[in-house]
């Protein structure tokens, strides 16, 4: 066991580095494709999806005859960033405002940071001109709404919140109508943690989003699913999952200011076709960027 | 699904007809397989790499039981390394002089508070008299949380403003000998094992108040850094045990593997919901199975034997395996999920049941569930037996006789149908019935 907690230390400071030079100045060898498939795998990237993205490279290094591991690199690179800018609509919500309410739906699994995220977003759109309001729909874990509420004293923004253990439906339609009084042109909906797997909690967030379908034309018009980037395979059974329910139209990957790659994005984006559109590098309020598909790709090599 | 690795390992050593000795060629293939699995398991590839090749040296030339296939026997051999690996489940070690102090550490978001409140009442059940601390001052309404979930279940939270968490924890223990109270569970806040202020705090707050217990709370959904991290919070704040949280959802939860391997403390409990008493001990049995993809089968029967009478419990399970389903049944099925509530969610722990649990349950509500009460029990007998004799009219009827609508009677139908098929699909699989044996044979004389 020593052994393994050695190599470990040893491998997070070489590895990558190891990466660099075999790609860098090597022809292609089997230590090439083994680097490649730890890399990924490290990555949380998982065994299937990057199976496959191994067998397609393979196939082009045949068919376009590539020899140096340093081109392999640039197709390599090239090809994970088009599985991620594959989905359509690959953009976030525009920060213009293009109608009278736009209205987006928070969802995903406990702890992911869907509430801080919320802040961030608030924070992000009301700084480019938008007219923002926060709906607290988690009603049942104990100081959510409060939470909720600290952010929006902190950056200004007004928060819509029912009675503890209410009716998040009921929360909801309140905020709408609110944000119809108010003249707001952009309504965020927080909502509890829940596991994709919880059939009853499922069908509560429907209930949500029906209340936001019926209330606001075509809305909710973004539903956004929070991922924690450390999570591994599940990240993509909670995409599935969430997407059945409530129809996911984007991702937000959180705590990537820490350790892990991330690397879930791959067959979220690829195979359910559902696209990244901000990432969470921290706890404070600006700590959200937009989704960058090449400097992500970047960061796996790093 | 569960079968995946068992079925995949099958088609493998049935193409070998001889038995006896487990070859390099056998294990091998096995392990290939093997390998998979515990990557899709989110275990550390590493640790997966170091963990095969201990397989792989007791497999070769292994006899091969004569009640075992080979694919058997290369799964006992995988099956009990992973116990090996995953240890017996830790107890809390509170003796020694009171207060005792309870130090949880872990990432944002792993379960830290909600844990820290779960414990408290785990342990004044148990008789003992605990204070809940509140070190987290950065994340919004997180003295709150811990506040209200303290009031929840009827224990002192001790929490102070304009003070750095390493005081609060000390003036804490001073409270606690003050109040006669006789362990302190400090929840800290969560924090990423890179964040060296952060990491530094964390080690102040142990040197001030030393812990009995430091716990790593960590979600069960972690993937390939599980090792990173429980080595590095091992390494600075010398962890006695793991938590692993979020075990209700469907991750398998190959990160305890990850993280056994790198600290070597005992997993202490799972948590198993959001609920304050939704904690429990910890069965290497039960998560090495569910790693491999094999089921929790064990986990369904000890639940529903303490959430029901045993028989019930049996007699759903054999129901819901019987090849003869009509609407009585489902009927049944559905009176049964109502009450005993969390059976659907048991059910689910079963590899496949998750759909049929879907059908049964459709998280109806009261009202609804009246209405189809109230159809079904509109019918005629042989109506409930076969509805395919359900015509136009004998539908109006029905309706009319339940007060709904012929709509709401066809999805009924529907449902029903649906339900109806996926138990035939259910009870001629094989694996299923092996397991309904498993269930039989624990059945109390
Ligand atoms: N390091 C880091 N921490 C984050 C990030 N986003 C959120 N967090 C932290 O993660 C923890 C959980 O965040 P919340 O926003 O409460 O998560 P949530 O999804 O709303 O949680 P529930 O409502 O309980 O399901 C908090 O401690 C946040 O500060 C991030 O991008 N990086
Ligand atoms: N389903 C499920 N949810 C859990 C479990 N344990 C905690 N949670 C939920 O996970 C979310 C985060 O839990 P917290 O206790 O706030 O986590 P924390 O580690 O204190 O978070 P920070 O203080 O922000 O680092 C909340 O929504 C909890 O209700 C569990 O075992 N199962
Ligand atoms: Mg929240
Ligand atoms: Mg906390």
């Amino acid at each position: 066991m020593a052994s393994l907690r050695e190599t470990l230390a040893r491998t997070r400071q070489s590895f990558f580095g190891k990466v660099q030079a075999l790609l860098g100045q090597s022809n292609i060898t089997a230590d090439t494709w083994d680097t490649l498939e730890t890399l990924l795998l490290q990555a949380d990237v998982g065994v299937a999806t990057s199976t496959k993205l191994l067998e397609r490279l393979h196939q082009r290094a045949k068919a376009e005859g590539i020899v140096r591991a340093e081109r392999l690199h640039e197709v390599f690179k090239h090809e994970l960033r088009a599985l991620l800018e594959s989905p359509p609509h690959a953009t976030p919500p525009s920060w213009e405002k293009t109608r009278l309410l736009e209205v987006i739906l928070v969802v995903g699994v406990n702890g992911s940071g869907k509430t801080t995220s919320i802040a961030k977003l608030a924070h992000w759109y009301q700084q480019r001109g938008r007219k923002v309001l926060l709906a607290a729909c988690d009603t049942f874990r104990a100081a959510a709404v409060d939470q909720l509420q600290i952010w929006g004293e902190r950056i200004g923004v007004p928060v819509i919140a029912g009675p503890p253990n209410g009716d998040p439906g009921a929360v909801a339609f309140d905020a709408v109508q609110a944000a119809f009084a108010r003249k707001a042109d952009l309504l965020i909906v927080d909502t509890a943690g829940r596991l994709h797997t919880r059939h009853n909690l499922m069908q509560e967030l429907r209930k949500v989003h029906g209340v936001l379908r019926r209330a606001v034309h075509e809305a909710p018009h973004h539903t956004l699913l929070v991922i924690d980037a450390t999570n591994g395979q599940n990240a993509v059974a909670q995409a599935r999952g969430f997407t059945e329910a409530v129809g996911v139209t984007g991702v937000i990957l959180t705590k990537l200011d820490g350790t892990p790659k991330g690397g879930v994005a791959f067959a979220i984006a690829g195979e359910l076709g559902i696209p990244i559109h901000f990432i969470g590098v921290g706890e404070q309020i600006e700590d959200l960027e937009p989704f960058d598909a090449a400097a992500f790709v970047e960061s796996l090599f790093e | 699904m569960f079968d995946t690795l068992t079925d995949r390992l099958q088609a493998i050593f049935d193409k070998l007809s001889k038995r006896g000795v487990l070859t390099e060629q056998d294990v091998d293939a096995a392990l290939r397989e093997v390998r998979v699995a515990l990557l899709e398991a989110d275990v550390n590839f590493r640790v997966v790499k170091d963990f095969l090749a201990r397989v792989r040296e007791r497999a070769v030339g292994a006899e091969v039981h004569r009640s075992l296939t080979p694919g058997q026997a290369v799964i006992k051999i995988v099956h009990e390394e992973l116990l090996a690996t995953l240890g017996e489940g830790g107890k809390l070690d509170l003796g020694g002089p009171p207060p005792r102090v309870i130090l949880l550490v872990g990432l944002q978001g792993s379960g830290k508070t909600t844990t820290a409140a779960k414990l408290a009442l785990h342990l004044r059940k148990q008789g003992r008299r605990p204070l809940l601390v509140a070190a987290d001052i950065y994340r919004p309404a997180a003295v709150l949380q811990l506040q209200t979930l303290g009031k929840q279940i009827n224990v002192p939270v001790f929490a102070e403003s304009d003070q750095a968490p390493p005081d609060i924890a000390q003036h804490a223990i001073r409270q606690a000998v003050q109040s006669a109270l006789d362990v302190v569970i400090v929840d800290t806040a969560g924090r990423l094992q890179i964040d060296e202020a952060m990491m530094q705090e964390v080690e102040q707050i142990k040197a001030r108040v030393r812990p009995a217990e430091v716990l790593l709370v960590a979600d069960a959904m972690t993937g390939q850094e599980a090792v990173n991290i429980a080595d590095t919070f091992n390494k600075r704040v010398g962890l006695t045990g793991l938590i692993l949280t979020k075990v209700d959802g469907d991750a398998r939860g190959g990160a305890a593997i990850s993280m056994r391997a790198v600290t070597q403390v005992p997993i202490k409990f799972l948590a198993t919901g959001e609920k304050v008493d939704a904690l429990e001990p910890f069965h290497p049995d039960r998560l090495a199975s569910r790693i491999l993809g094999m089921g929790d089968v064990l986990t369904l029967i000890e639940k529903a034997q303490q959430q029901f009478d045993e028989q019930q419990a049996l007699d759903a399970a054999e129901k819901l395996f019987n090849a003869r389903f009509d609407l009585e049944d489902f009927l049944a099925q559905l009176r049964m999920v109502r009450k005993m509530g969390p059976l659907g969610e048991l059910l689910n722990l079963l590899p496949g049941m998750r759909e049929v649990t879907r059908q049964l349950s459709p998280d109806v509500t009261e009202r609804q569930f009246k209405r189809i009460e109230a159809m079904i029990c509109s019918m005629t007998p042989a109506e409930r037996h076969n509805p395919d004799m359900l015509n136009a009219s004998r539908k109006r009827r029905i309706a009319a006789g339940s007060g709904t609508t012929v709509q709401e009677l066809n999805q009924l139908l529907r449902n029903f149908r649906e339900a109806q098929k996926m138990m035939k699909q259910l009870s001629t699989n094989p694996r299923m019935r092996t397991m309904l044996g498993l269930v039989q044979r624990r059945r109390p004389r």
